[in-house]
């Protein structure tokens, strides 16, 4: 339908963009180096908002889709594509570059050269994965996503930065390497590794159950699922601020993506048997990371934990297994992208000025920094889930399926609401009102035009997506009831199969 | 008997050229003495190109010659090209160190294509005459090389050590052949499978198989046959070190796959077993003892021990499509190590090479070059996607899967993850540690910039058109299996 193809200019233009930075030579380097990755980074981001709106609401199927011969002989295709499901995250990853970049203008001053071409190889690497349509394709964009972060953590990142670096490397490779065994059975089985092709392959139960586990190894640790979460707060504290806002805004979500695109339809009959467990988890998930999160002295450790509570709504919402429950963890994890990645932006901002994300080192920031109080205000009550912030309408709606499914699970779950209040309220009290204890930290400088320009977007967003969430909902829908309708009619031509088999 | 006839020696050109121009070599050597090293160093890069063309110049048909005791193929001639490659490379790193000094020795280089006429001769070995007298030509001027430092104790040890245990397993091997010949009355690989075929698992044939399997393992070193190669690794000088990490091993498992597929066929059940412990007791033993590792030259050791394991579950699949996956994965092996000891090669303190693991700290901030590279090479060899270390595991555990081998997959897997931390730690002392003490700033020779530049292009941009290595490995794998 177009005429030149979007998604692989999405995916090379911050490559092409990286080794122009790569090759930069002269005195100002790092200048030159943040210009350009900043305005490949904005290019990108207004091409997928010309994707979004080319994008035919109505239409369930795959779009913009590009198809070119890789490996033939093993029916590996440079294959991409997007649909509701996969779109949003598209526009995400754009849309939180550029602002990581800018949020690390001042920030970075040590090889600035080589974090922002880690930047922008991150970017591709992050939409590609979530527009591949080859199962090679995804995992090769899946897992190079791990050399950059690696490279962020570990160079840029705070006292631990090497045991955390390595933490997360390989916590993530061991669940990924799993995976990658369950796609090359996957393969063998069908003869090819396109995602469409494969949704449509019938697998045997039995057989399910073990590639079920194998996609839940990789999926879960990336999420992260309890109790395989405790890479994150580690990987969180120590990175630097964009690598955080990188790390909780996209990176996390291709977890839940990873259900949506190979669980739930290529898997159905593991998937309808795991769903307890995965309830299970969802809701220690949220109980339980909440309370640890009530109890962080470091500002960092406490969202992180938080975002934990808020990928247990995610998953909980997924393995419900109907519209409303799968709508609400998409829309969660698009919320939570921006509204995680701003609070992220928010802890870095009085970071930048007092290097230190010890709460009890701040007090009565609201005095001096009146603008920042009011911004942090709204992404806080966005994280609480009110009603008129995105935030709101993600846990409703997975609520709202869960109860469908099991009244008891989401009323545990509606609990953790509660608890996601109580941690959020007690750290915007403690920082922005509670009582002033050291006079630095409340004589801090408001926030800069700079900073106030990388929080606007993210704002308007959460108060416009919990006013109208019908512009993702209606373009989210129809390929969740397509997935829905595929996943019923594959569970039940399973079923008949057993039926008519066994005497 | 007919009458001897010229043209049947067509098929083993290369070998031949190779041999009379090391011979010629030599007495330019003999006669010019050491200061003609890096003269005769250049030659033989000459020499090899020749020989690669010869090799890549013979039609491709399976052709038997001297009375079947050497056989070329599509699999021998794919062989004898990358080892062709691997020795070039090999020399092009030695190029500067044979300067002066001790190590300025003009034997090096014909050492060197000595050992790689073996090399070409395991490849097309066709009878069991022909491959001992091959890899013992292979094995003896490494021997030689390894204790080529003689004033220096470990590099004596190291060459000593090399030397006993290769005699060693050497015995293992003929004695091996020898059941076999007792057993079947033949050392011709088919006339062996003819007879293993109609006479089954007898105990005799495979307590020979056995034996010759162990000589093998002892030449990949597989664990538990594997103890020769720290200490050898460590000890010999490291230009030599990097000719041993790059070359031999793909003669060996060549061999190995030659073997397995060809005579030993009908024994398949039982080599089975066999294959399946020396590849996961090789994974888990190179993952784990790497781990605590110092020195980086041990270091690489024991990360080739792994690889062999890695290398050998592709041999598992025995299928047509297992043996292309092991090829891919031993040529993009040998391309990455060749550009792994490129960059260590050229970082140098006092004129030394580093070699402890700490020495590399704080790289990335006075070579970034050399940094960026060694770390994409080591992301490559830990297998994380887009480099071609990746693809090379990708192949090889597909076909596994496709073989039915699950669970030794999974442990595969598991085992590279352990593997990544100890290449990830030399990424970290490169980039995140601080410098303890300077590095040399003269530049290293343009010959190693040269291959370690290749050989990250290869890593690179493998992904980018992976189609003409797959088909040629897929082509050499099938003449194997006619």
């Amino acid at each position: 339908m177009l005429g030149f193809p979007l998604l692989s200019v999405l995916i090379f233009l911050p490559l092409i963009a990286a080794l122009l930075i790569a090759l930069l030579k002269g005195e100002h380097v790092a200048k030159h180096a943040r210009a350009v990755a900043l305005t490949a980074s904005s290019i990108v981001l207004i091409l997928s908002l010309y994707m979004l709106v080319h994008f035919v609401p109505s239409q369930p199927g795959f779009q913009f889709v590009e198809r070119a011969e890789w490996f033939p002989a093993l029916g590996i295709a440079y294959h991409l594509g997007v649909d509701g499901i996969s779109l949003f995250f598209i526009v995400l990853s754009a849309l939180l570059t550029p602002i990581c970049i800018l949020a690390s203008w001042e920030s970075i001053t040590m090889r600035v050269r080589e974090y922002m071409v880690a930047f922008l190889i991150l970017e591709s690497l992050m939409i590609g994965t979530f527009a591949a349509l080859d199962a090679i394709l995804f995992y090769v964009f899946f897992e190079a996503v791990l050399i950059p972060m690696f490279i962020i953590i570990g160079v840029w990142g705070g006292a631990r930065r090497v045991y955390s670096a390595f933490k997360f490397f390989l916590y993530t490779l061991l669940g990924s390497v799993l995976m990658l065994l369950a796609v090359l059975y996957m393969i063998s089985q069908a003869g090819t590794a396109d995602i469409p092709t494969l949704m449509t392959t019938m697998f045997s139960p039995d057989v399910q159950i073990w590639l079920w586990l194998a996609f839940f190894a990789s999926f879960a640790v990336k999420m992260p699922m309890w109790p395989v979460h405790t890479w994150l707060p580690d990987a969180h504290v120590e990175a630097p601020t964009a690598g955080s806002v990188i790390l909780a805004g996209v990176l996390l979500k291709m977890g839940g993506y990873g259900f949506l695109r190979f669980s739930l339809p290529m898997l159905p009959d593991a998937t309808e048997f795991f769903t307890p467990f995965i309830f299970a988890l969802s809701v220690i998930a949220i109980i339980y990371t909440s309370l640890v999160a009530l109890v962080q002295k470091d500002m960092k450790k406490l969202i992180a934990y938080s975002s934990v509570a808020h990928m247990g709504f995610v998953t909980l919402g997924i393995f419900t297994l109907n519209q409303q429950g799968i709508e609400g963890a998409i829309f969660q994890m698009i919320s939570h992208g921006i509204i995680s990645g701003a609070l992220f932006l928010c802890v870095g901002v009085v970071y930048d000025r007092l290097h230190t994300r010890d709460l009890d080192r701040y007090g009565n920031l609201a005095v001096n920094m009146p603008v920042y109080a009011a911004v942090f205000m709204i992404l806080m009550l966005g994280s609480v889930g009110l009603p008129g912030t995105s935030g709101f309408v993600g846990e409703f709606l997975s609520l709202l399926g869960a109860f469908q499914v099991n009244t008891v699970v989401a009323t545990l779950a509606g609990l953790g609401v509660v608890l996601g209040a109580a941690y959020m309220l007690l750290l915007y009290r403690k920082i922005i009102f509670g009582p002033k204890v050291h006079d630095d930290a409340a004589s801090l400088p408001d926030l800069t035009p700079r900073e106030f320009a990388l929080f606007l977007p993210l704002v308007i967003l959460v108060i416009w997506l919990g006013i109208a969430p019908s512009y993702i909902l209606d373009r989210v829908g129809p390929s969740v009831q397509n997935l829905l309708t595929h996943y019923h009619d594959k569970l039940s031509t399973d079923q008949s199969v057993d039926e008519s088999t066994s005497p | 008997m007919t009458s001897f006839q010229w043209q049947s020696l067509v098929p083993i050109l290369p070998e031949i050229t190779m041999a009379v121009g090391a011979m010629a070599l030599l007495m330019v050597g003999v006669f010019r003495g050491d200061k003609s090293a890096q003269l005769l160093n250049i030659l033989s890069i000459g020499l090899l190109l020749t020989v690669l063309g010869l090799i890549l110049g013979i039609t491709p048909f399976t052709l038997t010659t001297l009375n079947n005791a050497l056989i070329t193929d599509s699999f021998s001639q794919f062989g004898k090209a990358v080892i062709a490659v691997g020795l070039m490379a090999a020399l092009l790193l030695s190029h500067r160190d044979l300067r002066e000094g001790v190590m300025g020795r003009f034997e090096f280089p014909v050492l060197v294509l000595l050992s790689g006429i073996g090399m070409m001769l395991m490849v097309s070995a066709n009878n069991f005459l022909s491959l001992y007298v091959a890899l013992e030509l292979q094995s003896f001027p490494l021997y030689v090389l390894a204790a080529l430092r003689r004033d220096n104790a470990q590099s004596a040890e190291a060459g000593v050590k090399y030397f006993i245990l290769g005699a060693l397993s050497s015995g293992f091997l003929l004695f091996g052949i020898s059941l076999l010949y007792g057993f079947a009355g033949t050392l011709d690989f088919s006339l062996l499978a003819g007879t293993l075929m109609q006479n089954g698992a007898v105990p005799g044939a495979v307590i020979g198989m056995v034996f010759v399997l162990t000589g093998l393992a002892f030449k990949i070193s597989a664990v538990p046959f594997h103890m020769w190669t720290p200490d050898v690794y460590q000890g010999a000088p490291t230009i030599v070190t990097s000719l041993f990490a790059i070359v031999p091993k793909i003669a060996a498992i060549l061999l190995f796959l030659r073997l397995l597929n060809g005579p030993f066929a009908p024994l398949t059940p039982d080599w089975i077993q066999i294959i399946i412990f020396l590849s996961i007791a090789s994974m888990i033993w190179g993952a784990l003892a790497g781990l605590v590792q110092q020195n980086i030259k041990r270091l690489l050791a024991y990360s080739s021990i792994g690889n062999m394991g890695y290398a050998l579950l592709g041999v598992l699949a025995a299928s047509p499509e297992g043996t292309a996956s092991v090829l891919l994965y031993m040529t993009i092996y040998m391309i990455m190590t060749a550009g792994t000891f490129a960059i260590i090669l050229s970082v140098t303190r006092h004129g030394e090479g580093v070699e402890s693991l700490h020495g590399f700290a704080g790289l990335s901030k006075t070579s970034p070059a050399k940094a960026y590279a060694l770390a994409a090479l080591m992301f490559s060899m830990s297998g994380i996607p887009p480099l071609a270390g990746f693809f090379g595991k990708l192949f090889v555990f597909q076909s596994l899967l496709e073989s039915g081998f699950y669970i030794v997959a999974v442990i595969g897997v598991v085992t590279s993850v352990v593997a990544a931390y100890y290449y990830l730690k030399i990424i970290k002392i490169m980039f995140f540690d601080e410098q303890q003490e300077s590095f040399d700033d003269a530049p290293s020779s343009q010959a190693r910039y040269f291959v370690a530049a290749l050989s990250l292009a290869f890593v690179l941009f493998f992904i980018v058109n992976p189609n003409v290595l797959m088909a040629t490995t897929r082509i050499a794998a099938q003449s194997l299996f006619g």
